[in-house]
């Protein structure tokens, strides 16, 4: 039980970062390969808020939300617009965009280390412990699963009751066919992408709140949220939440059962499994 | 006319989620005819080409050629058997020669060539839907038109049974079209077998020796060509109901 | 299979070439740089049965690095108990048959997914294995000690090369060659022309896994020692990555182009900015996509053409 409710905790948050990249994938058709580190901006935003201001982490949500908004929307524009017009068919993209998040990814680990250095940083925050069903669980935990729960509600009342959600999901249903009906791809795919950076470095900063965190650990989360918004099929919300849930306790499970050191496996085992008997997800319709 | 059944399709049903794209239909391709496949649009024709060249995998019923079943048979294994087809948006490899194009379809499938062998035929290929002197040069290149030619050509190069062509002779002048029908009838000429999905009603006319119509993932009507363009029923679909 | 007598003679100068690179090792002084002359050849090697892969197929393989230590493991655990040659040949025979099990589950799907499975293999097969090694006793590492001295696994890689521009020139007339084109080209034509697309793949990208993991198992004795975090190093990968791709992976010999000028200059980077590689790393990637994209041979063939193209220069 108290390794079901750490599993599910956990995987709240990795459901943030993963819906994240669900919006980017799904509706941009970026492969973002650089989400892990809009995650750990935002643990780095947190933990100066925490230590250098003294200042509740949450509050750096203030800042965190628009910069990184702000700043993965310039990311598409300028350098992903680009390659999106340039690209001749679906796989040319494919590939230069995973070439160019990759690039992307250690351009932004190597300012990190220049800027923060390459050891290890954790902060404080709330970890006095709660009891639920007679075991504890730190507040911080709690809280972040509390936050997960809001930032993916809010997200899917957007897509599903209202006008602009619609246009969302259907780019991500046939691109051409939103362009027909009215709906500027352009301008809806970048906002889609620095919506879903936003909504990545949120996770991030949450994150912080429970765990150690280093410049380089962003393709660790990067190669989680890949996973889990592959098993809960590309672009659909619903299923990368339920995935991510799925992740969190097996994980947890691995950890406490077997070996901490194995957490990666066992997400690879997941994904593998997903690969050779679901392909399109868990909720996903076969391919046609 | 008929002759021998080469290929037999029953009872297919093709769902996409939930859209019902074709609703249990059958019929017989008999061999050496040019069956044209028509009716209004997104009524499943195309579908019903992807499914005998194995393009889409059927949700139910079969497709037989020879008694030898090809539902289930994966794409390339359908193609080896015999069945080559064009594409509605024309799919020709835009980095390679005009000539490796067609090469393409001679290597691998029903015909299995190498080496010179393998150029000289493409080449013979390219003669003869009219392309020449230009095997060198890069498929990107080419005429929209052009390209369909190259396709064509593939196609050919497999030395298939049956030839699937998607509204192959959309888009010709009327000149061009001529030449397009002319060509298509030397096909069945050799003994080929060809199934056509088309628009162009002269075409259906002249080149058909049997049609069957498609409405809505059902078919309506199948005959000569012209008794089905008198029916009816036929033309009801085909004007919509608002002329009833 | 013909040859011509172009054929003929391109092989014959490249043999030339290789005995003469053969002699550098005995130059006097060469010590001294041989230790960069090894990462040069070794990284051409990787980089050229990358691209034999992902060129024509546009997958984007990160799995070098788990090659690579999948081939050092093996030398360094065989040493005392199997003959050299001997292990070079299992290093290979693993190396494919790991290709074979990823390309199976991974190469039926687009390339997102290749990409990812490759991108964490390396690490996974790190965790598994320091966990194996830490639960069934014995330390994580291993010494490995031979009698090699850079000079002899110059040589070793320098024959692989030439073996790998062999297989690759094979590949590239044959007729699986000629499929791949076409898979890269059109996926739908490929199996409407009765290609089996999936087993095209795979078979490429054993090749491209055999020979990273030949060339894991003959760095290893340059190593001493070997530890997980080292042999699985994914930086391995990404290097390997942007060389093909900066030398441009049209040609056999593009990532050649790649290799040579991206291991200097890194060398040089590595020396004087130790703390800023991974910028910079990121910063080539990014250029290379959005400057040349098709790399440095292909720029030569476009200027090649254009030469040829302009009126008045003799033809032959």
């Amino acid at each position: 039980m108290q390794i079901l409710i750490t599993g599910i905790f956990l995987g709240g948050v990795y459901a943030i970062i993963a819906v994240g990249l669900s919006l980017q994938y799904g509706v941009s058709r970026i492969m973002n390969l650089a989400v892990g580190e809009m995650l750990v901006a935002g643990a780095f935003a947190a933990f100066w808020f925490s230590t250098a201001q003294s200042l509740n982490p949450y509050l750096s949500l203030l800042v965190v939300i628009p910069v990184a908004f702000c700043a993965n929307w310039l990311i598409y524009r300028y350098l992903l617009l680009p390659l999106v017009r340039r690209a001749k068919t679906r796989g040319q993209l494919e590939v230069d965009s995973i070439l160019v998040t990759f690039g992307l990814s250690f351009t932004l680990v190597g300012i990190f280390l220049w800027a923060f250095g390459g050891q290890f940083f954790n902060y404080s925050f709330l970890s006095v412990p709660v009891e639920i069903f007679d075991a504890r669980y730190g507040q911080n935990r709690v809280l972040a699963f509390a936050i997960a729960f809001v930032v993916c509600a809010a997200l899917w009342i957007w897509l599903n009751h209202t006008r602009s959600g619609l246009s969302m999901r259907a780019i991500s249903v046939d691109t051409r066919a939103a362009s027909l009906v009215a709906i500027d791809v352009e301008k809806s795919s970048n906002f889609a992408f620095a919506l879903g950076g936003a909504i990545a470095a949120t996770g991030g900063m949450v994150l912080s709140t429970f765990l150690t965190f280093d410049a380089s650990i962003g393709i660790v989360f990067t190669l989680k949220a890949l996973v889990i918004v592959i098993m809960g099929g590309v672009g659909d919300i619903r299923g990368a939440i339920v995935a991510a849930l799925v992740l969190g306790i097996t994980e947890t499970i691995v950890a406490r059962l077997i070996d901490p050191g194995l957490t990666l496996a066992a997400a690879y085992v997941l994904f593998l499994l997903i690969l050779l008997f679901r392909p399109q997800g868990l909720f996903g319709r076969a391919q046609t | 006319m008929s002759s021998s059944v080469l290929l037999e399709v029953r009872k297919v049903v093709k769902r996409f989620g939930g859209l019902v794209a074709i609703n249990g239909v059958s019929f017989d391709v008999h061999e050496h005819e040019v069956l044209g496949l028509i009716g209004p649009n997104g009524s499943g024709k195309t579908t019903m080409m992807n499914l005998i060249s194995g393009a889409l995998p059927a949700t139910d019923g079969y497709i037989a050629m020879d008694d030898k079943l090809l539902t289930d048979l994966p794409t390339r294994k359908i193609a080896r058997a015999g069945i080559a087809r064009t594409f509605q948006l024309v799919k020709v490899i835009p980095s390679m020669t005009v000539l490796e194009n067609v090469m393409a379809g001679a290597v691998f499938g029903h015909k299995k060539l190498w080496g010179q062998a393998l150029a000289v035929y493409a080449e013979r290929q390219l003669e003869r839907v009219g392309l020449f002197g230009i095997s060198h040069k890069p498929t990107a290149d080419l005429t929209y038109i052009d390209q369909k030619r190259v396709e064509l050509a593939r196609a050919l190069a497999s030395d298939p049974k049956v030839i699937l062509l998607d509204e192959w002779l959309a888009g010709l002048n009327p000149t061009e079209l001529q030449t397009g029908i002319e060509l298509i009838r030397s096909l069945r000429d050799d003994g080929r077998t060809v199934i056509l999905v088309e628009h162009v009603m002269d075409a259906i006319r002249s080149l058909c020796d049997r049609c069957v119509v498609m409405s809505t993932g059902n078919i309506i009507a199948q005959g000569t060509p012209a008794d089905v363009l008198a029916d009816p029923q036929v033309i009801e679909a085909y004007l919509g109901e608002d002329y009833e | 299979m013909k040859l011509t007598q172009t054929d003929v003679w391109r092989g014959l100068a490249i043999l030339v070439v290789f005995f003469v690179l053969a002699w550098l090792p005995v130059v006097p002084g060469a010590d001294g740089w041989l230790s960069i002359v090894v990462p040069i050849t070794m990284y051409t090697v990787l980089a050229t049965s990358w691209a034999i892969f992902s060129g024509p197929t546009h997958y984007v393989s990160l799995a070098t690095a788990a090659f690579f230590g999948v081939g050092s493991y093996t030398l360094a655990l065989g040493l005392e108990s199997v003959p050299y040659p001997l292990l070079l040949l299992m290093a290979a025979v693993l190396g494919g048959v790991m290709a074979a099990l990823v390309g199976w589950a991974t190469l039926r799907l687009s390339g997102v997914y290749f990409v990812i499975f490759t991108l964490g293999l390396a690490e996974l097969i790190r965790q598994v294995f320091t966990w194996y090694q830490n639960n069934m006793g014995g330390s994580r590492g291993s010494y490995v000690f031979t009698e090699f001295t850079d000079k002899h696994i110059y040589w070793q890689l320098l024959a692989l090369a030439l073996l790998v521009y062999l297989v690759g020139w094979l590949i590239n007339r044959s007729r699986l060659g000629f499929a791949i084109r076409i898979i890269g080209g059109d996926e739908s034509v490929a199996k409407h022309s009765g290609i089996n697309v999936a087993w095209s793949k795979i078979v490429l990208f054993m090749v491209s896994g055999s020979v990273a993991a030949v060339v894991g198992a003959i760095l290893a004795p340059r190593f001493v020692y070997i530890e997980p975090a080292m042999a699985f190093n994914p930086q391995l990968s990404f290097m390997v990555v942007i060389m093909a791709l900066l030398g441009g992976t049209q040609r056999l010999w593009g990532p050649l182009m790649g290799a040579i000028p991206f291991a200097l200059v890194w060398e040089f980077i590595a020396a004087n900015f130790p703390a800023q590689t991974t910028l910079l790393m990121g910063v080539a990637f990014l250029l290379v996509v959005f400057y040349i994209p098709n790399g440095i041979s292909g720029v030569l063939i476009r200027w090649y053409h254009q030469l040829r193209a302009k009126p008045g220069v003799s033809h032959e």
